[in-house]
């Protein structure tokens, strides 16, 4: 299984990724510019975090015009899998793979520290080995976390079972407590926590770890597993 | 030699005539010698250049001689002060590379952009020797947390370190914050980076090679900034707010674009020397760079990319606009340094040339607009040796009493008044504001003695803290100096880490009166006494002065920047009691030492006496036993004893592990008060396991370091009998809300 990790010119959780993904999973990963055209030969894509151009006017506002977007976005349509993290929820929500909005905290503030999460579905080809309203530590590190959307796109969250992680304490006011998404067919998720900083208990957690084995999982379930060292 | 630039500028004449020199703070005896060294008037755009080399931010002209007593060298420096940062050997090919550096009068005028530029400086500073910046810290001194123009001052300088450094990606895992009247007005803020490079890719900010191209790196020159070393160097006054124009705007994102360009540059091998545009921007570097490789340097002024419309050279040479570099590579690899950058959307031009005349040389326009010898600009400005002398208050207090007050006897009120103290309380409410995990490196998180940041690829971490506590210095600027530094060492130690070397900020009042230049030299003696005695050489750093506000000067604040090395991720430590059942060691002796103490601030509103004393010969002792225990898998926590003495250890230890202890000490005929609150210094809390705790208790005693066995951890509450009568018996879950909820309450 192939991985990409997206490197906008302000992305900083790009190494982060790959360490995750290359120590975790021992599968290939490259990194792959903003502006490539081809995202063809990944499985799946990792949107990171950080800022990617800056993000001095609304967070990833900017990026979704960045080239590989498009390659995102026809990824998604054939299914791959999509991961987009902090930076990378954000810029997904602008994209339109994903609906609602990250708003500034409540507290107005950048807020870093381990977050306990509810995991509310899991069974997204991202949340597989994890058990149901399984309570997992992932940091957070943001500015801008605050999920919004509409009552409606809430409702069709809630009924089409989008959502993915809740916080068990709500650090910066998001809607019904929401720290993820997928989309309706549940191949591209957002989330503000960072499960690559939580994949060695050296670093203060493990519990991100599983996001990764599930992808694999998901995908050698679907590709089987003769091609697979 | 055009005598005249711009209409509006005075002539060479005038500056001489109408001593507009004495606006840039140059004295009559330096502008003559400064006519001297060019054998004519100087006109306006070299008397600026000139006075900006020639201030104490950049020529340390008042600190010089100071420095120089400084232990610089040791068996792992690989680079002393003189460069953009230190390095120091860690093995394995790789080196630690650190600095620290003061942004304080920016900061007090502009404190949101004065902390991030701050930030910003120090990075470039790092990754300019070709480190890759791996972690920042800084160091904090702020008012009295009460009034508005404090918190406003506090809450901005905190959101500007965290909007630098958590845009460009680089941990901010640790650092300190002492509130004390004194720093009213005149905040210091302080920042600290370290990088890690390999040996063979150490960089040198030198113009090599007569005929080569210079280049600049980084966003268009604006007006911003203009005379920035110049206003670091004089007090703060009323006329401050108006200079904001000295006050630069940092751009994080540019900084991360030209941090990897440069990165990506040096890993190409092909440069000559690079050097980061920092206080003097254009100037300093070009100057500084042409000195060190004995040669002279042109500038095409109408190269250098500039924001705004019709910059004079003067406005150029001076500006202090943020995230620009210089550097120097061979005709024939400009095409790939230029590619490098045209890649990171960074702009990159040619705006010099390396010559032989020893001269810097400015055109503008098809004139030559500056010509002034290098070496006078660098090493010519002259150097003063400061009259001092012993202030009355340093007299006065040998008498002051510190048992003059009464004994309290409500000892858990008085730990309560402590922990609630905002320079003891917990600096959740600042850390939670950084990103301090970015890079998956951070093993040890803000709040623990030092933080460690593990090293890819390897077992091996660095520890690192800033530590210096101006209350003490102060009281006894020698044994504050010693002590800023053996705090230092201990807070490395505790966190199983061996001490490398410091850098320091010299953070000091007006050197022209001869109190401060006295606290100056006994801080400095200290200083170097302890880093000689505790083999931590300084290998760089930083001097502010005339931190003074309306009532005077500041604490003097020499804060010390440490890193260590962990040899083994396995030995990292951190102050948290751990199991219940676990025993607790109490390292050190405790005198009646309360002078400077945070017991004598909070509970009687005072600093007078005394500082605890340091004996430097014990506190070696006492680090090579506790760092020989942790490194044996004797140890389970370790927490120095420092601001609210035993009782404040305990307490932090125990919500830091969210679990009590019981205690039981004596007194040994000390006040229970003292026995408690006192700042005796060398002592450190241990814990071990029940069953190798004996085994501890005697490693430590047979290296001659007083220890005994004084409780346990376990239970919810912090229990201590003194003498077998109780002196705290608090709820942790209370002591916790207590320490947590002091700085958010105050800032609500």
């Amino acid at each position: 299984m192939k991985f990409a990790v997206l490197v906008f010119p302000g992305s900083n959780c790009d190494i982060d990724c790959y360490k995750a993904v290359e120590e975790t999973l021992g599968e290939p990963v490259d990194f792959v510019w903003h502006t490539a055209t081809d995202l063809s030969a990944y499985d799946c894509i990792l949107v990171p975090g950080g800022f990617s151009y800056g993000d001095y006017l609304r967070c990833g506002a900017i990026s979704r015009f960045a080239p590989v977007m498009n390659e995102v976005a026809k990824a998604a349509e054939q299914g791959k899998f999509v991961l987009g993290i902090c930076n990378g929820f954000q810029i997904l929500t602008e994209a339109g793979l994903l609906p609602g909005a990250l708003r500034r905290n409540e507290s107005m503030k950048f807020r870093c520290h381990d977050t306990t999460l509810k995991v509310v579905n899991y069974k997204t080809p991202f949340t597989k080995d994890y058990t149901a309203g399984e309570e997992i530590i992932i940091p957070i590190a943001h500015g801008e976390g605050n999920y919004y959307c509409d009552e409606e796109t809430l409702a069709a969250l809630k009924a089409n079972n989008q959502i993915v992680f809740t916080y068990s304490d709500n650090p910066n006011g998001s809607v019904a407590d929401i720290a993820g998404i997928c989309n309706e067919r549940g191949n591209v998720v957002g989330m503000m926590p960072h499960p690559e900083r939580a994949v060695n208990s050296l670093l203060g957690s493990e519990d991100g770890k599983r996001m990764f084995s599930s992808i694999l999982k998901t995908w050698r379930d679907t590709h089987g597993t003769a091609s697979v060292r | 030699m055009a005598q005249q630039v711009s209409a509006k500028e005075p002539t060479a004449q005038q500056i001489k005539d109408q001593k507009i020199y004495s606006q840039f703070g140059v004295s009559d005896s330096e502008y003559e010698l400064i006519c001297s060294f060019m054998g004519r008037l100087p006109n306006y755009t070299e008397i600026g250049v000139f006075s900006v080399m020639w201030s104490e931010h950049c020529a340390y002209k008042n600190s010089k001689p100071l420095l120089r007593r400084f232990p610089v060298s040791g068996p792992r420096v690989l680079m002393g002060p003189g460069e953009g940062a230190g390095i120091v050997d860690i093995g394995d090919n790789q080196a630690v590379v650190f600095k620290i550096e003061s942004h304080n009068h920016p900061s007090a005028v502009e404190p949101y952009q004065g902390a991030a530029t701050g930030v910003g400086g120090i990075i470039r500073d790092i990754f300019s020797m070709g480190a890759r910046p791996v972690a920042v810290l800084n160091s904090l001194r702020f008012g009295k947390l009460e009034s508005d123009r404090v918190k406003y001052l506090f809450e901005h300088v905190v959101s500007g370190i965290a909007g630098y450094g958590n845009c460009i990606g680089i941990p901010t895992v640790g650092g300190e914050v002492m509130f004390d009247e004194s720093y009213d007005g005149n905040p210091l803020v302080n920042a600290m980076c370290v990088g890690l490079i390999d040996h063979d890719k150490i960089q040198r900010g030198v113009a090599k090679g007569v005929g080569n191209p210079v280049f600049y790196v980084g966003p268009p020159t604006g007006r911003d900034g203009i005379h920035g070393a110049t206003f670091a160097s004089v007090e703060l006054s009323e006329e401050s707010e108006a200079k904001k124009t000295a006050v630069q705007v940092g751009d994080p994102f540019m900084e991360k674009l030209v941090m990897e360009a440069c990165l990506e540059l040096i890993d190409t091998g092909i440069v000559l020397g690079i050097q980061d545009m920092g206080a003097a921007g254009l100037t300093c570097s070009s100057s500084e760079m042409a000195s060190k490789a004995g040669n002279g340097l042109e500038l095409y002024l109408d190269q250098v990319p500039q924001r705004e419309e019709g910059m004079t050279p003067y406005e150029m040479m001076l500006s202090e606009s943020q995230e620009r570099m210089l550097f120097v590579v061979e005709p024939k690899d400009e095409a790939q340094a230029q590619e490098i950058f045209d890649r990171w959307g960074v702009i990159c031009c040619k705006v010099g040339k390396v010559t032989d005349d020893g001269q810097l040389k400015l055109f503008h326009h098809g004139e030559i607009v500056g010509d002034m010898p290098v070496t006078a600009l660098v090493d010519e400005c002259p150097v003063y040796d400061k009259p001092s002398s012993v202030p009355a208050y340093y007299e006065e207090n040998a008498a002051v009493d510190t048992l003059r007050y009464e004994e309290v006897t409500d000892l858990g009120g008085a730990l309560k008044k402590v922990l609630a103290s905002p320079t003891v309380a917990s600096k959740a409410w600042i850390y939670n504001q950084y990103d301090y995990m970015v890079r998956t490196s951070t093993a040890v998180r803000p709040g623990s003695d030092a933080a460690v940041v593990t090293i890819n690829g390897t077992r091996k971490g660095l520890a690192m803290t800033t530590d210096c506590n101006g209350r003490y210095v102060y009281l006894d600027p020698e044994v504050g100096g010693k002590i800023a530094v053996g705090e230092a060492a201990r807070n490395i130690v505790c966190s199983g880490a061996q001490p490398l070397a410091i850098t320091d900020n010299l953070n000091f009042g007006s050197p022209e009166k001869p109190d401060i230049f006295w606290q100056m030299e006994r801080a400095v003696d200290g200083m170097a006494e302890a880093c000689r005695v505790l083999d931590t050489p300084v290998i760089g750093g930083n001097v502010s002065l005339y931190n003074e506000n309306a009532t005077g000067a500041i604490y003097p604040t020499p804060v010390v920047g440490m890193v260590g090395l962990v040899e083994d991720t396995d030995h990292i430590t951190t102050q948290a009691f751990k199991n219940e059942g676990d025993a607790i060691l109490l390292l050190g002796e405790t005198r009646a030492e309360l002078g400077g103490s945070e017991f004598q601030y909070a509970v009687h509103g005072v600093t007078e006496g005394r500082p605890p004393q340091l004996d430097l010969a014990v506190e070696r002792k006492l680090l090579d036993a506790v760092l020989g225990a942790i490194r044996s898998g004797l140890v389970r926590s370790a927490h120095d004893l420092s601001e609210g003495g035993i009782a404040a250890a305990l307490a932090e230890s125990c919500i830091s592990g969210r679990i009590g202890a019981n205690v039981e000490l004596a007194s040994s005929g000390l006040r229970r008060d003292v026995a408690l609150f006192s700042e005796s210094q060398s002592r450190i809390l241990l814990t071990a396991s029940s069953g190798k705790a004996e085994e501890l208790r005697a490693y430590i005693a047979a290296a001659g370091v007083p220890v005994q066995i004084i409780g346990t951890v376990g239970g919810e509450r912090l229990r201590l009998n003194l003498d077998g009568s109780s002196a705290l018996d608090e709820p942790v879950a209370e002591l916790t809300t207590i320490w947590e909820d002091a700085i958010p309450c105050l800032m609500k």
